[in-house]
């Protein structure tokens, strides 16, 4: 079977302290594929490796191999700038830039050169907000601060500024921690319309959130891959003893 | 298997299977009474069968009512799931079983002036039956998936012992006609215990999936087996 997103045993190391032990995964395209465990367990760190975001960490060293559509994502003839642009990002809090809605999302696609003209970029916005169901709360204030906007505005905002770049995959590392019920419902509604589209891979503590939203579960441990089945499976009738541990809530 | 993080969680989990077994006993008790009574022609045994059914139904709601907090409030998922789905599965099962006790000392009370005889066959089918449902419970309560497939494959020697009685009653039937409606109330009674029966092998069948997580229902024993062992991928 090919993966849109593989792994083939990742070792990460900060200093001393090993992170990421001997991980083997596949992320299938077209699916929402949700990275479960403790804090420490080493799912965000994988996350972000996804994207290179460890590249600039001191201390951080990486093995392994991480292939994109077969491709190895760390090959040193490969562009991170160029990559980024193939493999968003969402994270915890909202992080609007400090400009104006419509320049939220144009800000990116205008520097890679991604449309040519106003109109161009006029249609962009719109349908990226679109995307990320923002338009219509926000389509009469487009030169408004993007700062403005509620909690769970400001995330759908980052999420349609990851989505203008038109990338194949999207990650989201604890994209609603920071939201409330409603706020948090909203994301998860538009993620399970994202991933028609795009590869989702998202990182999160709740795991009503993973059992509601993901197509496939992994769970971590210290570092460690444990588990990695259809959510169905890990919620229902896991494999492991410390899978089932954890989701039921009998850990440590 | 390690406590919950939150201990309150363990306390009502605990609960429940308590209450479980407590409904168990009942029924248990019923089957054996109601048969007793049949036996001893004792009307008064019958009676009070018939009055403790209230208790039996009152656990009935008891339980549905506990598990409907579970779910709403400990949101349980794996095996904790497939816990509460099991008492919410068995939980009507036993209530059925009871039903069908209340319907043989009820039998009892109806035929008080034309007593059932001959009762050898139905005997040893209430016997297979009562060890049945026990075996079903003993599973549950120890997470015993080998007693609960001997229990879901013990179901077919009820089915015997009911078919063999069904033909001993109507060879009576048909040698004194006067027999029939004492042979259409044992008949009955009989059809209530194959009944019980087949209750027990469902509670065997849910004790199956709540340690395993395998749905056995409507498969071949081979399948079952396989399905048990880890052999064969569950079947959508």
């Amino acid at each position: 079977m090919t993966y849109k997103l593989e792994t083939k045993n990742v070792e990460l190391w900060y200093d001393d302290f090993h992170a990421v032990k001997g991980i083997s995964l596949g992320i299938k395209e077209n699916q929402v594929t949700a990275f479960i465990g403790p804090s420490g367990c080493g799912k965000s760190t994988l996350l972000r490796c996804f994207n290179r975001m460890n590249d600039r960490i001191a201390g951080c060293r990486i093995s392994g191999e991480f292939l994109l559509e077969g491709k190895d994502i760390y090959d040193p003839k490969v562009d991170v700038v160029h990559l980024r642009s193939h493999i968003g990002m969402v994270f915890q809090k909202p992080n609007p830039f400090p400009k104006s809605i419509f320049e939220n999302i144009a800000y990116a696609p205008r520097i890679h050169g991604v449309v040519k003209n106003s109109a161009d970029m006029d249609v962009l916005v719109e349908k990226s907000l679109k995307r990320a169901g923002l338009w219509n709360e926000v389509k009469d204030k487009l030169h408004q601060p993007g700062t403005a906007l509620s909690g769970g505005q400001q995330q759908r905002l980052c999420i349609a500024r990851a989505i203008a770049m038109q990338p194949d995959i999207i990650l989201m590392d604890e994209p609603c921690s920071a939201l409330d019920p409603i706020a948090t419902a909203k994301i998860e509604e538009l993620i399970d319309e994202l991933k028609q589209t795009f590869t989702i891979v998202m990182v999160t503590h709740n795991m009503q959130q993973a059992a509601r939203v993901s197509d496939q579960t992994a769970f971590f441990y210290l570092g460690e891959l444990i588990e990695m089945a259809d959510t169905h499976t890990i919620f229902t009738a896991p494999g492991k003893q410390q899978t089932e541990d954890y989701i039921t809530g009998r850990f440590g | 298997m390690p406590q919950h993080t939150i201990k309150r969680f363990d306390e009502e989990l605990n609960e429940l299977k308590d209450r479980i077994l407590s409904m168990g006993a009942l029924v248990e008790r019923a089957i054996r009474r109601s048969m007793k009574a049949l036996n001893k022609f004792d009307t008064d045994r019958a009676r009070k069968v018939i009055d403790r059914d209230r208790a039996i139904n009152a656990l009935e709601v008891e339980i549905d009512e506990m598990t409907r907090s579970i779910l709403a409030l400990r949101q349980p998922a794996a095996g904790d799931l497939r816990f509460i789905i099991t008492t919410i599965k068995i939980v009507t099962d036993l209530e059925r079983c009871g039903d069908l006790a209340e319907g043989i000392a009820k039998a009892v009370v109806q035929n008080q002036e034309r007593p059932l005889t001959n009762l050898d066959s139905m005997n040893s089918l209430a016997d297979t039956v009562c060890a049945q449902v026990s075996i079903s419970l003993d599973a549950f309560a120890r997470g015993d998936v080998n007693a609960a497939l001997t229990c879901v494959e013990g179901d077919r020697k009820v089915g015997k012992l009911f078919k063999a009685m069904q033909r001993e009653n109507l060879s009576y039937m048909i040698e004194d006609p006067r027999q029939i409606s004492v042979g259409l109330a044992a008949f009955n009674i009989g059809r209530n215990l194959e009944r019980i029966g087949s209750h027990a092998a469902n509670i065997s069948e849910m004790v199956i999936y709540m340690v395993k997580g395998h749905d056995i229902r409507h498969v071949d024993h081979e399948t079952a087996a396989a399905l048990i062992s880890g052999d064969m991928p569950d079947h959508d």
